[in-house]
């Protein structure tokens, strides 16, 4: 096995909530890690932290009300970024490893042209002229299949398209040719022809140039395209890592079960007239009240008293090398109360 | 098939818009956002209106209501005008933190319904809202609770609740599950098929999610550009697209597979500006379809019967892809 690239381990992400009536534990006890060249994807529904996870890792949390806690490790190609002066920090973030948010319209500069935006990385990083940086634009906007370039680096945000503008972020955060990309929810403002021309391209792209890419979504049919590996988070811990091959064969966390039960698929057999969706009861807790025990037993039809009280630690599934596929849940200690669902 | 609830017959919605930002002196344009759109919905079914932003398919749905005024068309519901039976059709919308006044407790947002079509007061108020939280359910203490104090499946469930307490025929869900995360959007999927069937609910079901629509649609109606392309009932829309563009929207949603081994028609571009639409077929410039030629650039193609109630509008839709 080579060298994680990055490494994460027991990130602790917490904010003060407005009121001061508690403490959000966002990000909970978070450890993986990613290998040079590969696709972690990382899936969960809203609130279970798997955008806080990654703007830690770029420490691009606001502080306060946020704060990374004491004993969390975020190690690139060896150095420990959250010990990092600032002046090093900057010449990673945006050089060595880069980032697509998902809103495209939000996350460009509306006075500025698509160009300069693109170039700004490439002056600030590697002391392009001005002028280099503006031709390094145009073949950026190029790599990622914007038609007429050579117009188009002077166009305003507004100007452009939604699936344009993401081509636009995405030829941001590769000028510098980074090791790392994280792409959070890169295609979900988008609509489905042009999320596959996204996704076609983010894969091109790996493969061309050899980045690892950290993909956050919501969406499994995004993840099981996509990704080598697969991290499910809920409640601000991880709660089930494996292949993603695996883990779309053998779902082991209930959690991980019920998401996948309850994707509508479009390559299910037809629907029965009335037929009903698999469902997960109740909803996603607050972040500043876990429960305790396993933090999925208020939702979990199988929890059983051990639950209630103790939380289990990520367990190995006992599958290829130990560590491949792993699952925060006590079924792994007692297989056979898994029994047919009520 | 039993009688059609709802009839709307060559739907038009221009809208106009002023060009640049000093507007004096310059030409008007014109977004054709919906462009003779027809269909029917027959009683207690759904009918499943897609497509990609910009289509038209929410100003379908207003229209239908009259929410905003057609430029032409008609809508029907049974023998009947549809605007003197807007207590008959509700509609509930995507954003569940927008659609609800956030100074109103659940309660007022739905006494206001019940008092303004004189439907109840009071005691007799109070009972049905009680009943509507439960039949979507949520507990009747949420009468109190304002709507920032919800999450946003709840919040959902109460604007379906407010949308139920006139007691409808006809409910447009205008992407009414897409902001939700899927084991919520799944709790109100079933939701919504449930009230269906106790109630004998007529739905227009609009969403860009053709995952979604397969679970609780009867017939799909596809949109591109004003137009509906393609309308056929479910069961053959997904088995068998005809038209080029359902066949590559289908092809291009991520299907939660890794050992999937599908062919995805990636079309080039972006869908072109309603206010110039391509001439002809306006799909023409994306189409991947093999046969394309000089006519799809000239002709418009009409909808038309291309299999028993499969509607499509490509000249080439026998054709295989």
């Amino acid at each position: 096995m080579t060298e994680p690239l990055l490494r994460v381990r027991d990130l602790k992400t917490y904010f003060v909530t407005e009121q001061g009536s508690g403490t959000a534990r966002a990000v909970d006890g978070v450890s993986f890690e990613v290998h040079p060249g590969e696709t972690l994807g990382i899936v969960g529904e809203s609130g279970c932290g798997k955008t806080v996870t990654s703007l830690s890792i770029l420490r691009l949390i606001p502080e306060p009300p946020g704060h990374i806690r004491p004993g969390s490790f975020i190690e690139f190609e060896g150095r420990n970024l959250l010990t990092l002066a600032p002046k090093e920090l900057r010449a990673i973030r945006g050089n060595q490893i880069a980032m697509v948010f998902q809103e495209p319209m939000t996350s460009l500069n509306p006075v500025f042209t698509a160009g300069d935006q693109i170039g700004e990385a490439a002056v600030v990083h590697q002391g392009l002229s001005r002028k280099a940086a503006r031709r390094r634009a145009i073949d950026m906007l190029r790599l990622v299949g914007i038609p007429d370039p050579e117009e188009r680096v002077d166009h305003y945000p507004h100007q452009l398209s939604g699936g344009m503008r993401q081509r636009v972020m995405i030829a941001m955060a590769l000028i510098c040719h980074p090791k790392l990309l994280i792409a959070d929810e890169p295609t979900t403002a988008l609509d489905v022809t042009i999320q596959a021309q996204i996704l076609e391209l983010l894969d091109r792209l790996q493969a061309d140039l050899g980045m690892a890419v950290m993909l956050i979504t919501h969406d499994l049919g995004v993840v099981a395209g996509s990704a080598d590996r697969v991290i499910v988070m809920y409640a601000g811990q991880i709660v089930e890592q494996a292949p993603t091959v695996e883990l779309f064969a053998r779902p082991l966390h209930p959690y991980s079960e019920g998401l996948m039960a309850s994707v509508p698929r479009i390559d299910a057999p037809p629907r029965q007239r009335h037929g009903r969706l698999h469902t997960i009861p109740g909803q996603v807790p607050a972040a500043t009240a876990w429960p305790p025990g396993c933090r999925f037993h208020p939702r979990c039809p199988y929890a059983w008293d051990r639950c209630r009280q103790e939380e289990p630690p990520l367990l190995d599934a006992g599958t290829g090398e130990p560590g491949t596929h792993t699952v925060r849940c006590w079924l792994l200690t007692e297989p056979r109360r898994r029994t047919p669902r009520p | 098939m039993t009688a059609a609830l709802v009839q709307v017959e060559g739907l038009v919605k221009h809208f106009r818009v002023e060009r640049g930002l000093f507007r004096v002196g310059r030409p008007r344009r014109l977004v054709r956002a919906v462009d003779g759109v027809s269909f029917a919905i027959s009683a207690g079914r759904t009918l499943g209106l897609v497509g990609e932003s910009g289509c038209g398919k929410s100003t379908v749905a207003r229209s239908t209501l009259r929410l905003i005024e057609p430029d032409a068309g008609s809508v029907a519901a049974g023998p009947r005008q549809l605007r003197a039976l807007r207590r008959r059709m509700q509609i509930v919308f995507q954003d569940p933190y927008g659609s609800l006044n956030p100074r109103m407790t659940v309660r007022q947002t739905l006494a206001e319904p019940l008092a303004i079509h004189r439907l109840a007061r009071g005691a007799e108020a109070e009972r049905r809202i009680a009943a509507l939280l439960e039949e979507v359910g949520l507990d009747p203490t949420f009468a109190n609770a304002y709507p920032h104090e919800l999450s946003g499946g709840q919040r959902q469930r109460v604007g379906i609740a407010r949308a139920l307490s006139v007691e409808p025929e006809f409910v447009v869900l205008d992407e009414a599950v897409s902001a939700l995360d899927v084991s919520v959007q799944a709790q109100v999927l079933n939701l919504l098929t449930d009230l269906q069937q106790r109630r004998r609910l007529t739905y227009l079901f609009i969403a860009h999610d053709l995952a979604v629509v397969k679970y609780i649609a009867d017939q799909v109606a596809v949109m591109y550009l004003g137009r509906i392309v393609e309308h056929a009932p479910a069961a053959a829309l997904y088995q068998a697209p005809r038209h080029p563009y359902t066949r590559s929207l289908l092809s291009a949603i991520p299907v939660p597979n890794p050992n999937a081994a599908r062919q995805r028609i990636v079309l080039p571009g972006d869908v072109p500006s309603p206010v110039a639409p391509p001439p002809g077929c306006h799909f023409h410039p994306r189409c991947p379809h093999p046969k394309k030629n000089d006519l799809c650039r000239v002709e418009t193609p009409r909808l038309r019967e291309v299999a028993p109630a499969h509607f499509a509008a490509c000249h080439f839709a026998e054709e295989p892809m």
